[in-house]
């Protein structure tokens, strides 16, 4: 993949709905058939992806005989008080700690990993040094290696460290990101002109306080979207803290609510209302931020 | 976009050229590159170390009786995890998994991307969050959530599908698997291909329509081969996660125990490593994860290579 073609996408999207220069021209807009089919598609699938998250909070809201007996799809009798005090005690009151310390990992992680992944991108986009392609090469070898399969020797490693156990084994792992890394690259590429920073140098300014005050201020949304990917992939990961953390009191909220549910028969709405409030923060955090997301996202499918 | 204003006023790109400015640029590398070599290549030498050894009680000696030590055995490890029937097994249902789940998912994140991008709506960004939206559960939790949907008592949709459907089957269980996987990633990577498809130039559908193209040949013959990069990208990807799989099958099997704990060769490296399945240690484990390394990489490079040959 090559990291050098980069401003073709950044033209403003035009708006949609709007005759204007983006508007296509009338013979290859829908015709009224291919316009309702199309239509008739699109919602099917907002059903099929959002169906399971309102049954998800349907479900967490009843006791097992309703959910057995009533109509899947809307509520019965309001049992949310119980079925938050059966979570607790099937959790043994451990579950907002679970939500927590998924806060803590992701936080951290995020902090540290965007970071690095912004001083890497800065130095590789930024400056010459010898060895880079070998570097930038085994990072982006690093995008494309299937990570599970490291999580085995990462365990063996970080035993021999006498790191697990610990929140370290799931906060390091998760930090480091090649995939923040390209996305540093290509926005210090394009977001940070060089102009700026030969102009400090020449005030005098050190390389430190250039990237300190001036860098990170230029990249400062490229670091909102580091951050979300982080952040999500670190929430998201299972297979690193099943093997690294056995203390009921280090589980992240996925660990805990996979250990409920491997239980003999729990309470079904007190496990599918841990789910949901398992994926409340991260839903937050996609509604208030999904720019970000997106200009992540087109990054890697235009270097791709 | 705050990232596009400063896009603009890009130059023609300057490096700095000097010793103590290239010393500069390694500084600010550097950092990750010492996280690198912790979680990613100390990683790969150890495994390839630890497939060398086997754990051995040495029997008396100087480190008397039941002790582990590390017995150089070779490529023996290797050749266990090659020669096992269960590991080729699980190779063989993540293979079906990924013949259905990722022509699935990717055609489907391409049609919703086709459809979102040519006029047919105005609400875009509804219906881009409402795709997206599955994304943000955990693979786990989906995969707790699609179980729990998957069951006779609980399902809300069951009982109004023909009598005897039985999404735990043991020869539907994969195809109820790969769903749980194409819900979560469709709007991923219809992400992923709109933002592809925003960035071809508009100018090209005028030229299309003033040379007499209808929607469909744009999108046929326009869009799709534009995003042939992203798509590449979004299979390979799909390809190397379908090797792993592994938080959907865990799922499965604590509520059909019937799966076992070599499902998946992910399954069996895990167990392996916990010392649930035989052989077991970190030997075994590691050996399995070295090979299923080389088999996702070999897969990846077969397609690759195809892709660029079709292309030429």
């Amino acid at each position: 993949m090559t990291l050098s073609a980069t401003t073709t996408t950044k033209k403003p999207r035009p708006r949609r709905g709007k005759a204007g220069p983006g508007f296509p021209p009338p013979s290859i807009g829908p015709s009224p058939i291919a316009r309702t089919l199309g239509v008739l598609v699109l919602v099917g699938a907002c059903l099929y992806f959002l169906l399971p998250v309102f049954w998800l909070v349907v479900a967490s809201t009843k006791n097992n005989a309703d959910l057995a007996s009533t109509f899947g799809l809307w509520f019965a009798d309001f049992n949310l008080d119980q079925n938050y005090d059966s979570l607790m005690r099937w959790t043994q009151g451990l579950f907002w700690r679970w939500v927590a310390n998924s806060v803590l990992y992701s936080g951290v992680a995020g902090v540290l990993g965007t970071l690095l992944a912004v001083m890497a991108g800065y130095g590789i986009a930024k400056f010459e040094f010898p060895g880079k392609k070998v570097f930038v090469g085994a990072i982006m070898g690093g995008l494309l290696l299937p990570v599970a399969l490291l999580t085995v020797p990462l365990y063996i490693e970080f035993d021999a460290l006498g790191l697990t156990n610990t929140m370290w084994a799931i906060i390091i792992p998760s930090a480091a990101s090649p995939f923040g890394v390209f996305l540093g690259i290509v926005f210090a590429k394009t977001a940070v002109p060089t102009e700026i920073i030969e102009a400090a140098r020449i005030d005098g300014a050190s390389e430190a306080r250039i990237f300190f005050t001036i860098v990170l201020r230029l990249l400062g949304p490229a670091m909102v979207t580091i951050f979300l990917f982080i952040f999500v992939a670190t929430w998201n990961n299972f297979l690193l803290p099943l093997l690294m953390v056995s203390s009921p009191e280090l589980k992240p909220v996925t660990l805990g609510l996979y250990g409920m549910m491997s239980y003999f028969s729990p309470d079904k709405g007190a496990v599918m209302l841990g789910a949901l409030l398992g994926i409340v923060p991260l839903v937050v955090l996609f509604f208030t931020l999904q720019r970000y997301w997106r200009s992540g996202l087109a990054a890697g499918a235009v270097k791709g | 976009m705050p990232l596009t204003l400063e896009a603009k006023n890009k130059s023609p790109r300057r490096s700095v050229r000097s010793g103590r400015k290239g010393l500069t640029g390694f500084l600010f590398l550097l950092p990750f590159l010492v996280l690198f070599v912790v979680v990613f290549l100390i990683p790969i030498i150890v495994s390839i170390r630890s497939a060398l050894f086997a754990q051995v009680a040495s029997g008396g000696g100087l480190y008397g009786g039941g002790e582990l030590v590390d017995q150089f055995v070779g490529l023996d490890n290797l050749v266990a995890a090659a020669t096992n029937g269960a590991f080729w097994k699980g190779m063989g249902r993540v293979a079906l998994f990924g013949l259905v789940q990722i022509p699935l998912m990717i055609g489907s994140g391409l049609f919703l991307a086709l459809l979102l991008d040519s006029f047919i709506v105005r609400r875009v960004a509804f219906f881009r969050l409402a795709f997206f939206l599955p994304y943000a559960v955990p693979g786990v939790i989906a995969a707790m959530m699609w179980a729990y949907l998957y069951t006779p008592q609980l399902s809300p949709f069951l009982e109004y599908l023909p009598d005897g459907t039985n999404f735990m089957a043991p020869n539907v269980i994969i195809l109820s698997m790969a769903n749980m996987t194409t819900w979560t990633f469709t709007g991923y990577n219809m992400l992923i291909f709109l933002a592809a498809l925003q960035a071809i130039p508009r100018e090209l559908y005028e030229a299309a329509a003033m040379d007499g193209a209808t929607g469909f040949q744009v999108a046929t013959r326009i869009k799709i081969p534009l995003m042939r990069g992203a798509a590449l990208l979004a299979i390979l990807l799909s390809i190397i996660g379908t090797v792993q799989l592994f938080n959907e099958p865990v799922i499965m099997q604590s509520v059909n125990q019937w799966m076992g704990n070599d499902y998946t060769p992910m399954m069996l490296a895990y167990n392996s490593l916990m010392g649930q399945v035989t052989p077991s240690g970190s030997g075994p484990a590691s050996a399995i994860s070295l090979l299923m390394a080389i088999i996702a990489g070999a897969l990846a490079a077969i397609y690759a290579f195809a892709q660029r040959q079709k292309g030429e």
